[in-house]
């Protein structure tokens, strides 16, 4: 019988004809693909993108130059000066991160202590030349300014697990 | 042979094949010299190295807590996985054990990580043998485990998640509810891939008796993971020498019978159903699990935020974590775990300070690819493909 059941299973082709109807099958479901660059998956509250410098409601800049984001960063991306500013509060002078370098892994913002570093939403940020991604202070400032309101809902979503 | 000697007979032999580095078949950056007579292989020369980033010399000068992305960047398709392996090792030259929780959710996301590779391997090496469909339909299931990825830790793929003493965040709110349900769904999958392969003609025209190795010559060549179990030998580290709560989980080792590529591919594809009864249990256990998920040792692991902040304590081991790291007592180990590619080792010397002194990584694909030689002699060019595409390398950890 298992010979026989062999044989026939082997002329009549089941495998293959059972293998395209499931194809068949599936060329009519819904499809799981989205259009990118006008439907964009769901990103979580936890998404290390581009990185920003946030401020404090009141403008005033959140980096206090501690360099630990310096100190913690395993690709030496970051390369912070810093002197007291004519107010006497310590601020940094040169804020630079070298995007080519960074390998996104989260440390400078996990070490951040006053949350001024953190790795944003935005995760489209290509360019056409290198140059263009050796960030400085007054491109991570407006980074922040332009993503803070999702920034300050992601840290509060995320703020029980921290 | 001389200019003469190919006029009159007409052919040369044997002669050689390039194949890669640039194929989309080597699976990376393979160069592979093979020495043909006719269209069968005589020998078959892997030459790599092309991806090598030095790695290991890297994390000598690295801080412990810095070197766990160098760990993502391995085996690229399985990435916590091989972070796992790095904090088990830091874990035994410490002297420290991670709390339960962590260590639940770590064993779940190595076996969520199980899956991934097996499924990218199952599809690239359908691929490499001409079925393009369980690819397109794996990468589906690989974009949801990866979402859980980047749910947890905020990265697809480079994750930054296991760290040693437990891992970095507990599980967010509903992620837990979303694996369970993916586990369920999973089967139906693993259900119609199965349908497509297992018993497809043209896959196994291109997979039976293609490299046999017999379960002496695994042994002898030093093979592990699934490309040892489907030669007949059932060894599985998890159940060999259990590490974190794999002791208390039920589940079974396939073993494979004739050790080809057939074989293997059916002791990916049920080691795949096997994860997911992990993950489930791992689930389970998560719910009445409650409690830190890292140690509360603040010389190993930072304080919370909010601790942080408000504690001068706290804020102090905050910034010594951050700058100098942990101070690891003088020693060596050598651990290893299974990753879904086999033993994946690390073996880490201390001087006490607070960088490894030496660390050496055992990459399980690198042994298996040192076997292709023997496997594919006497086999035809486009089994070569088929062997590659069941040894499930990836070059990422080959080169290290």
């Amino acid at each position: 019988m298992a010979f026989l059941d062999r044989t026939a299973r082997s002329l009549f082709l089941t495998e293959l004809v059972s293998g395209l109807a499931l194809t068949l099958d599936y060329f009519f479901r819904p499809k799981v693909t989205i259009n990118y660059p006008y439907e964009k998956g769901p990103i979580s509250p936890r998404f290390r993108g581009e990185h920003v410098l946030r401020r404090y409601p009141n403008g005033e800049e959140r980096c206090i130059a501690c360099k630990l984001c310096e100190a913690v960063c395993p690709a030496l991306a970051i390369t912070i000066e810093a002197e007291p500013r004519e107010d006497g509060s310590r601020r940094t002078t040169r804020y630079d991160i070298d995007m080519t370098k960074c390998i996104y892994c989260g440390y400078c913002q996990e070490a951040c202590p006053v949350d001024a570093i953190v790795e944003g939403p935005n995760f489209e940020f290509s360019t056409e030349t290198r140059e263009e991604l050796f960030y400085n202070k007054e491109k991570l400032l407006a980074n922040g300014d332009r993503w803070e309101a999702r920034i300050a809902a992601n840290l509060a979503a995320d703020a029980p697990y921290r | 042979m001389t200019t003469a000697d190919v006029q009159s007979k007409g052919y040369i032999k044997p002669y050689s094949i390039n194949v890669g580095p640039q194929h989309p078949a080597a699976h990376g950056v393979l160069r592979l010299i093979t020495e043909m007579d006719g269209e069968v292989v005589e020998r078959c020369d892997p030459h790599i190295g092309l991806l090598h980033r030095g790695t290991e010399k890297l994390i000598e000068y690295k801080t412990y807590i810095q070197s766990v992305p160098y760990f993502d960047r391995l085996d690229y398709v399985a990435p916590m996985a091989q972070e796992h392996a790095y904090a088990i090792a830091v874990e035994k030259l410490l002297g420290i054990t991670a709390p339960r929780r962590g260590q639940i959710i770590r064993v779940m996301f190595t076996e969520i990580s199980r899956v991934l590779n097996h499924i990218l391997c199952i599809g690239t090496g359908a691929l490499d043998v001409g079925a393009v469909t369980p690819a397109l339909w794996g990468f589906e299931q690989r974009e949801v485990m990866m979402e859980f990825y980047e749910r947890v830790c905020g990265a697809r793929l480079h994750a930054n998640y296991i760290r040693p003493g437990g891992v970095h965040q507990d599980l967010p709110a509903g992620l837990a509810d979303d694996i369970w349900e993916f586990t369920e769904r999973f089967p139906k999958f693993y259900a119609d891939v199965d349908r497509l392969l297992t018993e497809n003609r043209i896959f196994k025209q291109r997979t039976v008796d293609i490299g046999v190795v017999t379960d002496q010559e695994a042994l002898d060549w030093g093979f592990s993971g699934p490309m040892l179990r489907a030669s007949n030998v059932a060894w599985d580290l998890r159940k060999a020498q259990p590490y974190d709560i794999y002791e208390e989980l039920d589940f079974d080792v396939p073993v494979g019978t004739t050790g080809d590529c057939w074989a293997r591919y059916l002791v990916r594809m049920e080691e795949m159903l096997q994860s997911i009864k992990i993950i489930r249990q791992c689930l389970v256990k998560l719910k009445d699990t409650p409690g830190p998920v890292k140690v509360q040792d603040r010389k190993v692991a930072p304080p919370k935020r909010g601790e942080m902040k408000s504690s001068m304590e706290a804020l102090i081991h905050h910034f010594k974590l951050y700058t100098e790291g942990y101070h690891v007592p003088a020693g060596e180990t050598y651990s290893v775990i299974e990753t879904p590619k086999g033993e994946f080792g690390v073996y880490l010397v201390s001087d006490g300070s607070n960088r490894p002194y030496r660390c050496k990584i055992r990459p399980p694909a690198f042994v298996h690819l040192a076997a292709l030689n023997f496997m594919s002699q006497g086999h035809m060019l486009a089994d070569v493909i088929a062997i590659i595409g069941s040894l499930d390398i990836v070059f990422g950890e080959i080169d290290r």
